[in-house]
């Protein structure tokens, strides 16, 4: 078969392995900017998973899912939000304690949910476009959320470099006591932030339980909540690294396949590595200066914040 | 999944938890007490619903002479040991471990209730008080073969397995022979996910098979993604472990299942007989009714079916065996002269591919 008609299904499996990851990525960003640390994504995914599998097996829409899925994730990022602003738990123990609560919460409420079918949202389809050969095939052949993936990551570069209220959730991440002395509301803004990452961690779920897998099975985020965590770090809270890392994690992937299905005698186990060390590799020589890192990362990340203190 | 280690610690808190609640009160009649302990949650659509299904259908078939519980989601860890000691301890007399992982905690706990009865899947260490049951899967996969390798166009198999382990090792191998055996153009290629779980992967290793060509992909993952990946594409899948015909109607042709009942059935009754004996090994196939074909896609031509038919009915009978010879691994290499049927030594560690396969095992 010819080589190059291979690449196309593989460039767009890649795409659609990357796409949760950009979701739940890009809202823990906007999170980790504000100076929240919320470890809770991977449970935030599943309830965003279920909600959105059962609300469009009822209702039959993708859309109605998709906004139950946020709605979901959001409610759990509001637990979160209240436990760690309000009552100012420790938030990696909080974020812990929100990822195990969603895996369990999910798999109970979607205990009849497993084995059914739904119909998988379907690829968009402009007239002209998605009939040129290849190119169609390569950019317009793919469901809304890839393009919203997209707006989404767009909408944030400029939301944290040009806009106002996103200089503010900046500033509010760097040195809340500042921003606090100014008269801004840290309080307001974290509580957004959260329940912003909490909309897309949920969207990002329900990917999986309608797009990528269309059906729902307990655990099925099966670690990927992790791996959004992960590349926001590795890119050093910047949205373009961060979603050049979800691409490059999701390519990777797709490569060690198609390399064992070519039988190429690598151990499987280097293969299975591949992707994370790849992604490390990479996104490290992107910032190889070590203070990049630590310039970029949120001086208040994780510190909980009182304004009497 | 080291966070999903401690999950799954919290839930078996609540199970053991549970367990211990039971009231271990002696009933006039005084029933058997029957224990399953699960890998994962009886919804799995795969794996351990069938082993449920298999626990539900003893209840049936045996009423209030016997008394059934289960623990499920219990990971393969120490964790386990507990779980069987507390069971053993609550009077639970036959007790079905149903994954290959718990061998080790089986062996101890084993130990410290002899008057217990143990029954391991999978597993390869028996004794005085542990059994071994499995299926022969490998008549499962040789008939999956059979129609893939009717059915495809390309001449090309898929197969995503989980772990290069013989027994899922064996599986590829059986499907390619039962391929070969009616299209000896046929080419298998394997992908290996090194999970057993794990949906969106298993769906990317279905969509490199299918771009690399493989028509008719079969699995030993346990999700339905292959399923639906081959829905979407427009070509074949085949189910493992339960009938996911749900997850694509027109592209699942058939399927590899188990029925666990009848074996659960006949091992209750020879300890209520007290027939029970330690140190077995049994393996049960289509003959036994442990290893059951999902149902045939109606898309399969006639001629198709009757060469199904046949070779079923010649697996049962024992005429015909999966791996008699000749066989020659992928190097060129004799593994099963002809007229002989494969040794156990061989059988059991088998990590070579036939001929046929691309590649090589993972070492």
């Amino acid at each position: 078969m010819n080589s190059f008609m291979i690449l196309i299904p593989m460039i767009a499996s890649t795409v659609i392995a990357a796409t949760p990851l950009i979701y739940a990525a890009l809202g823990e960003t906007i999170v980790e900017r504000s100076g929240v640390l919320n470890l809770g994504i991977e449970g935030m995914m599943l309830i965003g998973a279920v909600a959105g599998f059962a609300a469009t097996r009822g209702s039959g829409s993708d859309t109605i899912g998709f906004i139950a899925a946020a709605f979901a994730g959001m409610a759990l990022s509001l637990v979160f939000g209240f436990l760690t602003l309000n009552l100012q738990t420790n938030q990696v123990a909080t974020g812990l304690a929100l990822t195990l609560f969603g895996i369990g919460l999910s798999a109970f409420v979607g205990h009849d949910l497993a084995g059914l079918p739904v119909d998988k949202l379907a690829p968009i389809n402009i007239p002209v476009l998605t009939a040129i050969p290849i190119v169609g095939d390569l950019l317009f052949h793919y469901d809304i959320m890839v393009y919203l993936s997209i707006a989404l990551y767009i909408g944030i570069q400029w939301f944290l470099n040009s806009s106002r209220a996103g200089l503010q959730l900046r500033a509010i991440g760097e040195s809340p006591h500042v921003a606090h002395s100014i008269g801004k509301s840290v309080l307001t803004t974290r509580y957004l932030a959260v329940l912003f990452g909490g909309a897309t961690a949920g969207i990002a779920g329900a990917y999986l339980s309608l797009v990528q897998t269309p059906m729902w099975v307990e655990g099925m985020s099966s670690g990927k909540g992790w791996i959004a965590l992960a590349l926001v770090v590795f890119g050093t809270w910047k949205p373009t690294r961060v979603v050049l890392g979800a691409y490059l994690f999701g390519g990777v992937t797709q490569f060690q396949l198609f390399a064992q299905g070519f039988g190429l005698p690598i151990p499987t186990e280097f293969l299975s590595m591949l992707p994370y060390a790849a992604t490390v590799i990479v996104l490290v020589i992107i910032c190889r200066d070590p203070k990049t890192i630590l310039l970029n990362q949120p001086a208040s990340l994780g510190h909980s914040f009182h304004s009497a203190a | 999944m080291k966070l999903k280690r401690t999950l799954k610690a919290f839930r078996l808190g609540i199970a053991t938890g549970l367990v211990a609640a039971l009231p271990a009160a002696a009933f006039a009649a005084e029933p058997l007490k029957v224990a399953f302990v699960y890998l994962g949650p009886r919804g799995d659509g795969g794996w351990t619903q069938q082993h449920d299904m298999g626990r539900l259908g003893l209840e049936k078939a045996m009423g209030d002479k016997i008394k059934t519980t289960f623990v499920e989601n219990v990971p393969e860890t120490a964790d386990s040991e507990r779980v069987f000691r507390q069971l053993a301890a609550d009077g639970y007399k036959l007790i079905f471990a149903t994954s290959f992982g718990y061998m080790e905690p089986l062996q101890k706990v084993a130990k410290s209730f002899p008057d217990v009865k143990f029954e391991h899947v999978n597993g390869f260490k028996t004794a005085k008080n542990i059994v071994v049951y499995e299926p022969r899967f490998e008549e499962g996969f040789y008939l999956i073969g059979t129609i893939a390798g009717q059915m495809t166009k390309t001449n090309t198999l898929g197969f995503i397995g989980s772990f290069p382990i013989p027994s899922v090792v064996r599986n590829i191998d059986a499907m390619t022979l039962g391929a070969e055996a009616v299209n000896p153009k046929v080419k298998t290629k394997a992908i290996w996910v090194n999970t057993w779980y794990d949906p969106g992967k298993e769906r990317q290793a279905a969509d490199t098979l299918i771009a690399q060509g493989a028509d008719n992909v079969a699995q030993n993952t346990d999700s339905p993604a292959s399923i639906q990946a081959a829905q979407e594409k427009g070509t074949y899948a085949f189910s493992i472990d339960a009938d996911m015909s749900s997850f694509g109607k027109k592209a699942q042709l058939t399927g590899t299942t188990e029925d666990w009942s009848g074996y659960y059935i006949a091992e209750t009754k020879k300890v209520m007989d007290g027939t029970w004996t330690g140190d077995r090994h049994t393996r049960w196939g289509l003959k036994e009714g442990m290893v059951v074909m999902a149902p045939l896609n109606p898309a399969i031509p006639p001629e198709a079916v009757k060469v199904f038919e046949d070779k079923k009915a010649k697996l049962i009978s024992g005429e015909l065996k999966p791996f008699a010879g000749p066989i020659k691994d992928n190097t060129g290499k004799v593994l099963v002269a002809a007229g002989a049927d494969m040794d156990p030594k061989t059988f059991n560690s088998l990590s070579t591919y036939v001929e046929g396969i691309d590649g090589s095992v993972p070492k």
